[in-house]
């Protein structure tokens, strides 16, 4: 189980990544999103990983009984979960605005703080 | 004592600003309290520092790596003290005269104290750390007065050199300092006084010894560093008497007579600093014979006198040694109080040309006659102090061998021009005919007056009272400079000897460079017109150079170009993760093949089909779906592998970044297909597989060892026993992870604010290209909220 979802987490970086090296903003987005995943299946990985047994403590007893989950990734990931969607959220309404006012959703031509032919330095004193 | 009185400076530096705004100008006469109670105090020291004491003093101050701070008074430190707090106090008053009405004037005092203070704990300081800190305030505190009129380019210039290259040097002596207690172990100078042998016999001896002229050279202006010095005359005049001519520029020759016992008596001390000094000596000289400005010629001739205190120091005969103290002495006051004369004649007549200035004698007869007292010790004409210093130093240098006739022949030389030129200073200006000057031309008040008047007084006065003063000054310093006690007992009265033919002969040079100074200065002109390039014009190209290197690496590295950054961002972490794994041979073994259930391998398959569907997308709708496809598919691996809660929100967190996005998309008419050329996607893959590849190994890896439980049994034992919650999951986040989650709603409250802040700005084109304003992000952050409502019930 372990072998497969490690793999399948490589999948997700790689998908990820190769988005994010886009130019397009939109690509850049999804690539964000699904990063998202890949590290919150990072994590999940990390704590080792149990089939169908969650971290709950039966009504008669006063520990956990038999095999359960790893409670501690799951809590972590679950922080993660939804800071990274508020990320999501503001991002996707951050290129919303940058392509009102700049017009374009090629980061390339997006050039307010680095423009293309920005002057040399001043040589003076 | 001692210990508050190098605070006393800064205190008074602190109070300045408001004392001026009171007072105006008459401050200074309360302010030079604090320079002349400082004299009165170490004047204290002159009966014990003359018996031969040593007064040393400190505190632990890191003490675990032994180092104090710690102070130590010697007949060198407290001579040096003395001319600090002395002519410090006349500065102060000079400065209320000079710059009487200067809107900034409360501010300048404060510089200049401050930069007393710090000139004062350097002479003081027996610690390396000590002498090293104070040595970069006085290149800062020089660094703020020579930009005092910061609103001239010419200022901020000069200004911003003095800092570089004072600024370097003091970091070659920090090299230097640390160097010099890696061999000793010791790091205090009056403990490495007694134990020079362990210095000069080490193997490091020689890159210490370059290392500390290093610091020395470049604040002391010795060729080929000299070029700060006449650039900082932009400073105001009170700053050139004090920190370019009196004390700061004298700092290194302070550290090299401070290490003569420890570093002289040397192959490499004994060549070096005669070579270079001697040098810098002739090339001030000769530099001063071009310049027509008053204050200029003053500088090089500061750069001369510097030069040849470095000259003596290093000559290795006693008598060279008490001549460069002596010299030091009296240069010191006749340099301060012609660069007061000067600034008086510039303050008076407006201008400080002496082509264009003459016949202000009537007008101006104490500064004259101050310039004249100066002007003959300078030359070195009895019976002032100058005089003797040069009797002592020809009686230094006279020997019959060749290298001895050299450098007798180069202080000759440098004497004389330097007699021409204190001449010039002190009689142009004031002898010939009036000149309509600018403006109407009278004596200046008595805080002008007083300081040029008391340092020139004070070069007779010295010289006529040789003996005592010898008793209580020269002799101690000079004794602390050779190591072993050392008496000085020259007087006014001429002794017929090789030394006063060698004077004559100097007096009889400059009288000749006096006469023929307009012609010497004309071929000067021309020479350094024809030779184009100096230091100065370098600075100019390595600072340039230096703003075009950065602009161009600034230019590479930061070329507005996302992909290029993330690229480079990407490359980065795949090394890091792969090259210590390469390194340490920690790759994981091969893994077994997985047994999987049929539905687990079904739902792997469809996030990588997911997966696969995003990156090939061909419309909009493909892209945001396919994006569903493999959330979704991550919430049901979350169900399957025993974390319910995870999968809950997953499911939630993905419907509405679908459906938000889908909103989104829908207004902006964006196309989500990939515009690369096919090499660019191949390169790209490449690094995305390479990333996916090392975070597959890295996992593989670390699934191998075995996990700290500890704290997963903590959760597990007292979920319910403490926290009364049976979901250990929702026991952790509200309860034993609270503030942290606390953290988290504020995170998203912060990103809903923004979101909200970002939609109500309105746009600046127009905003009838869109249909109406987007709805979806405040749903955005209202649905984030709802999901925390969501995970504080499941509890």
């Amino acid at each position: 189980m372990e072998t497969a979802i490690t793999i399948l987490t490589g999948l997700f970086f790689a998908t990820s990544i190769y988005l994010m090296l886009s130019r397009h903003i939109i690509r850049i987005l999804l690539g964000v999103a699904i990063l998202g995943n890949a590290v919150n299946l990072t994590i999940f990985t990390n704590g080792r990983i149990t089939r169908e047994a969650p971290p709950i403590i039966p009504d008669h007893a006063a520990v956990p009984e038999g095999v359960i989950a790893n409670p501690l990734p799951q809590a972590l990931v679950l922080t993660a979960i939804v800071i990274s969607f508020s990320f999501f959220a503001f991002l996707l309404v951050l290129v919303f605005r940058s392509y009102q006012e700049i017009g374009t959703d090629d980061t390339d031509e997006m050039r307010e703080a680095e423009p293309r032919d920005e002057p040399a330095p001043p040589l003076g004193y | 004592m001692t210990f508050y009185a190098l605070f006393v400076p800064f205190i008074a530096a602190l109070f300045a600003p408001a004392l001026t705004r009171v007072f105006k100008h008459n401050a200074a006469w309360i302010l030079a309290l604090a320079p002349a109670g400082l004299f009165v105090h170490y004047l204290g020291y002159v009966e014990g520092v003359s018996q031969g004491e040593r007064f040393t003093g400190g505190y632990p101050w890191i003490p675990s790596f032994n180092v104090n701070f710690s102070w130590l008074v010697d007949g060198l430190s407290l001579t040096f003290a003395l001319l600090i707090t002395g002519i410090g106090t006349l500065i102060v008053l000079y400065s209320g005269g000079y710059l009487k009405g200067h809107r900034h004037q409360g501010r300048f005092f404060s510089f200049i104290l401050m930069f007393m203070g710090s000139m004062q704990g350097l002479v003081l300081s027996d610690s390396f750390l000590m002498l090293f800190v104070f040595w970069e305030l006085t290149s800062i505190t020089s660094f703020l007065l020579i930009g005092f009129n910061h609103a001239a380019e010419r200022s901020r210039r000069a200004a911003l050199q003095a800092l570089v290259v004072t600024g370097l040097g003091g970091l070659s002596l920090l090299a230097g300092l640390l160097l010099i207690r890696n061999i000793t172990g010791l790091s205090e100078l009056s403990l490495l006084l007694s134990s020079g042998d362990l210095l000069r016999d080490s193997p490091f001896f020689i890159a210490a010894f370059v290392l500390v002229l290093g610091g020395a050279f470049t604040k002391s202006a010795q060729f080929p560093f000299h070029f700060w010095l006449p650039n900082a005359m932009e400073a105001p005049t009170p700053v050139s008497a004090y920190l370019h001519s009196a004390t700061m520029v004298k700092a290194g020759v302070y550290l090299l007579m401070r290490l003569n016992p420890v570093m002289g008596d040397t192959v490499a001390w004994e060549t070096v600093l005669p070579v270079f000094g001697g040098a810098t000596l002739i090339a001030g000289t000769l530099l001063a014979m071009r310049q027509t400005d008053l204050k200029l010629m003053l500088a090089y001739t500061t750069m001369a006198s510097l030069g040849l205190l470095v000259m003596l120091t290093g000559f290795g005969t006693e008598k060279a040694i008490e001549g460069a103290v002596l010299y030091l002495i009296s240069h010191s006051m006749f340099k301060g109080g012609l660069f007061m004369v000067a600034g008086n004649v510039d303050h008076e007549s407006g201008t400080r040309d002496i082509s264009k200035v003459s016949g202000l004698r009537r007008a101006m007869p104490i500064t004259f006659a101050a310039a004249l007292l100066a002007a003959f010790s300078m030359g070195g004409l009895p019976p002032f102090f100058g005089f003797l210093a040069k009797e002592e130093i020809y009686a230094g240098l006279a020997f019959g061998d060749t290298w001895s006739v050299v450098f007798t022949i180069v202080a000759i030389v440098g004497n004389g021009l330097m007699f021409a030129i204190g001449f010039a200073v002190a009689l142009k200006p004031f002898l010939g005919r009036k000149v309509v000057a600018p403006k109407d031309v009278h004596e200046g008040p008595v805080l002008l007056v007083a300081g040029p008047a008391v340092l020139a007084l004070g070069g007779l006065v010295s010289a006529l009272f040789s003996g005592a003063f010898h008793d209580w000054f020269s002799s101690p310093m000079a004794s602390a400079v050779t190591g072993h006690a050392a008496e000085v007992t020259i007087t006014v009265v001429p002794h017929v000897g090789l030394p006063l033919y060698l004077s004559l002969a100097t007096i009889a040079l400059g009288i000749a460079s006096y006469v023929a100074i307009a012609p010497v200065r004309t071929a000067m002109a021309s020479l350094l017109t024809g030779f184009g390039w100096g230091p100065d014009r370098g600075f100019d190209q390595v600072i340039a150079g230096i703003v075009r290197l950065s602009g161009a690496v600034t230019r590479f590295i930061q070329n507005g170009r996302l992909e290029a950054y993330i690229t480079v961002t990407f490359v980065l972490m795949v090394l890091a993760i792969l090259v210590p794994m390469g390194i340490a041979g920690e790759w994981p073994s091969m893994p077994a093949f997985p047994h999987l259930f049929f539905y687990e391998w079904a739902v792997i398959l469809i996030a990588a089909i997911g997966l696969f569907a995003v990156i090939m997308a061909k419309d909009r709708l493909t892209a945001i779906v396919s994006l569903g496809v493999q959330g979704f598919a991550v919430a049901v691996l979350f169900m399957l592998m025993g974390a319910p809660d995870l999968s809950f929100t997953q499911f939630m967190v993905e419907t509405l970044s679908v459906v938000i996005l889908a909103l989104a998309m829908t207004r902006l008419r964006l196309s989500p297909q990939d515009h690369r050329a096919p090499v660019q996607r191949v390169f790209d893959g490449a690094i995305a597989l390479a990333a996916g590849g090392a975070f597959t190994l890295l996992l593989l890896r670390v699934l191998e060892v075995d996990l700290d439980m500890s704290l997963t049994e903590f959760f597990n034992t007292y979920s319910l026993q403490v926290a009364h919650g049976r979901n250990i999951v929702n026991v952790i986040l509200v309860d034993f992870r609270g503030i942290d989650t606390f953290g988290e709603i504020a995170v998203v409250m912060v990103s809903g604010l923004a979101i909200l802040a970002l939609i109500r700005v309105l746009p600046k084109r127009s905003r009838s290209a869109l249909t109406e304003p987007p709805a979806p992000p405040p749903e955005a952050a209202r649905t984030a909220e709802a999901i925390h409502a969501e995970v504080r019930e499941a509890n």
